[in-house]
């Protein structure tokens, strides 16, 4: 599969006021390729949203480049599809009108149809003419997955899009995201803390280090596809989750300065 | 309601029903809310009923109902009560609506551009501090006692305090809303358009309320002092003869006046932003 993101060299530091610049990202360097699902887990705290970010034009590195079929960008764009952890409907908006909004640069009647179509992937037609407001925080997760799948855009950047449901609703929105993944091979950059989440989706994880945020290891997911959320219970599933889980445990343990007082119950 | 506020008490022998002791923040239905509403003007009133037939305060100071009625008859009856009216609200709407046509986008764009908020914000809290109402001389010696003067008043009044808050009502639209439209596409000045607006309306449509009763207020003033007609000086000529029916009636009228105009704005409010009261369904 050819290469459509490449991350490079991406370093990024803060600043707070007139203290030490402080290191968030460290040379990260990631290459993702066309109809991959990439997630990078880490704990809070790590800079993979600010890596996302970094990725979608909303916050600029310090040093490095990020490259998309080639071309270096610059700012956000629509070649890049985001759906945030808070609830980003417009208000006003009913459900269809928010997904049209994505289609801004099509004539009015492609955009009612186009707009229609994406809410029947994600199982909302028949509240097209509904509020943001009247509709649960999962029904409008997937609103602003069919906003951002309306975009077409090379690649789909999801910082933790699940992380404010209930499980239960995690479960399925995570079935659906799959069986839209199966449909049209997506690019997807997934940002998430849960372990789990991470396993069930993605074709590799990158797991970050904190302090500053670093790649720690990246691992192949070597499980069948078509996946479903019962593969959960397999050997092999378990003994991913337990490798990544240590992965993560020792970098929280390590960004918490506690190494030295937790010693003994680590080991 | 009652289900849930009541809790059935075993000890006393038999299911006797008590009221939990706690109701803060606790809705009630509307019919009681008006009804509680309408009592406390009928309480008002009748303290003024039996204050002046009763004759605890002179009339002089404080006319009947039926002084007050007749009153209000015969200022109703030559037309000059509505021509003050329309003179009153034709200058409070002009001094309100050009105060808000410059205060809308100067504000939006104090709100979003950080130079600009720079540029405009400490020369308009300068003048916010100084008292409208000093300006009253100033403007007439600069317009004389006329129309202009009197929106200029308006305008000052209004206008300094207007555009602080709609710039708040800007600086609160949630940043993701934002960066989801760069992410969209859209470019700044789209941005501007199609979401920091709409997303801020609804504070602005209620900071134009807020401002309307500012306006009502300097609209009395600046009619107090040199003007020829409208409410404020109709109460202004009628203390000269110690008419204090006529006082009340231009109060009262302000009053009606101003809670419409609050209708009208509340009104306003729900039938342009259906979405915020949208539930269930």
């Amino acid at each position: 599969m050819a290469d459509l993101l490449k991350i490079d060299h991406v370093s990024k530091s803060f600043r707070v006021r007139k203290s030490e610049p402080l290191l968030a990202l460290n040379d990260i360097n990631l290459t993702l390729a066309d109809g991959e699902f990439m997630a990078l887990l880490g704990a809070s705290g790590c800079g993979k949203s600010t890596l996302l970010r970094i990725v979608a034009g909303l916050e600029e590195p310090s040093q490095g480049g990020i490259r998309l079929d080639g071309h270096e960008l610059i700012g956000p764009g629509r070649d890049r599809g985001m759906v945030f952890q808070q609830y980003t409907l417009f208000p006003w908006l009913t459900t269809l009108k928010n997904v049209e909004f994505a289609l801004s640069d099509k004539p009015a009647k492609e955009r009612t149809e186009t707009a229609r179509e994406y809410l029947s992937v994600v199982g909302l037609s028949d509240f097209a003419d509904h509020y943001p407001s009247q509709l649960s925080g999962g029904m409008q997760q997937r609103v602003a997955i069919a906003r951002a799948l309306a975009l077409r855009p090379r690649i789909l950047l999801m910082d933790e899009p699940f992380g404010a449901l209930d499980a239960q609703t995690r479960g399925v929105m995570q079935e659906l995201l799959l069986s839209i993944w199966e449909r049209d091979r997506l690019s997807v950059l997934f940002v998430t803390h849960d372990v789990e989440e991470s396993l069930i989706l993605s074709d590799r994880v990158c797991v970050l280090g904190a302090r500053p945020g670093r790649v720690r290891e990246i691992i192949t997911v070597d499980l069948p596809r078509p996946r479903q959320l019962d593969m959960q219970d397999s050997k092999q599933f378990r003994d991913y989750k337990h490798h990544i889980h240590s992965l993560i445990h020792e970098e929280a343990v390590r960004a918490t300065g506690l190494q030295d007082l937790l010693r003994t119950e680590a080991s | 309601m009652t289900q849930e506020s009541a809790v059935a008490d075993l000890t006393g022998g038999g299911l006797r029903r008590r009221r939990r002791p706690y109701h803060l923040f606790e809705s009630i239905p509307t019919r009681q809310y008006v009804l509680i509403a309408v009592l406390s003007f009928a309480v008002l009133f009748g303290l003024w009923a039996i204050a002046s037939y009763g004759k605890w305060v002179d009339n002089l100071f404080l006319p009947t109902p039926t002084q007050v009625w007749n009153s209000a008859v015969s200022y109703a009856s030559d037309g000059t009560m509505f021509q003050d009216i329309k003179v009153s609200v034709t200058r409070i709407l002009l001094g309100f609506l050009l105060s808000t046509a410059v205060a809308i986008p100067v504000g939006v764009m104090m709100g979003v551009n950080k130079r600009f908020e720079a540029a405009v914000e400490p020369p308009v809290d300068f003048i916010r501090y100084m008292p409208a109402v000093a300006f009253i001389p100033l403007t007439l010696i600069w317009f004389g006692t006329t129309e202009t003067q009197k929106i200029v008043i308006l305008f000052i009044g209004v206008f300094f305090q207007e555009v602080l808050l709609i710039m708040d009502n800007v600086k609160n639209v949630p940043r993701p809303l934002v960066e989801m439209a760069y992410t969209l596409g859209l470019s700044q000045w789209r941005t501007i358009w199609k979401v920091v607006v709409p997303a801020s309306l609804p504070g602005i449509v209620d900071t134009l309320r807020i401002c309307m009763g500012w306006a009502w207020t300097y609209l009395v003033v600046v009619e107090l002092v040199g003007a020829n007609d409208g409410l404020g000086f109709r109460i202004q000529s009628a203390q000269r003869y110690l008419d204090t029916a006529q006082i009340l009636i231009g109060i009262v009228i302000i009053g009606i006046l101003g809670l419409g105009f609050d209708f009208a704005f509340k009104a306003l409010y729900r039938w342009a932003f259906p979405y915020l009261n949208a539930r269930g369904k």
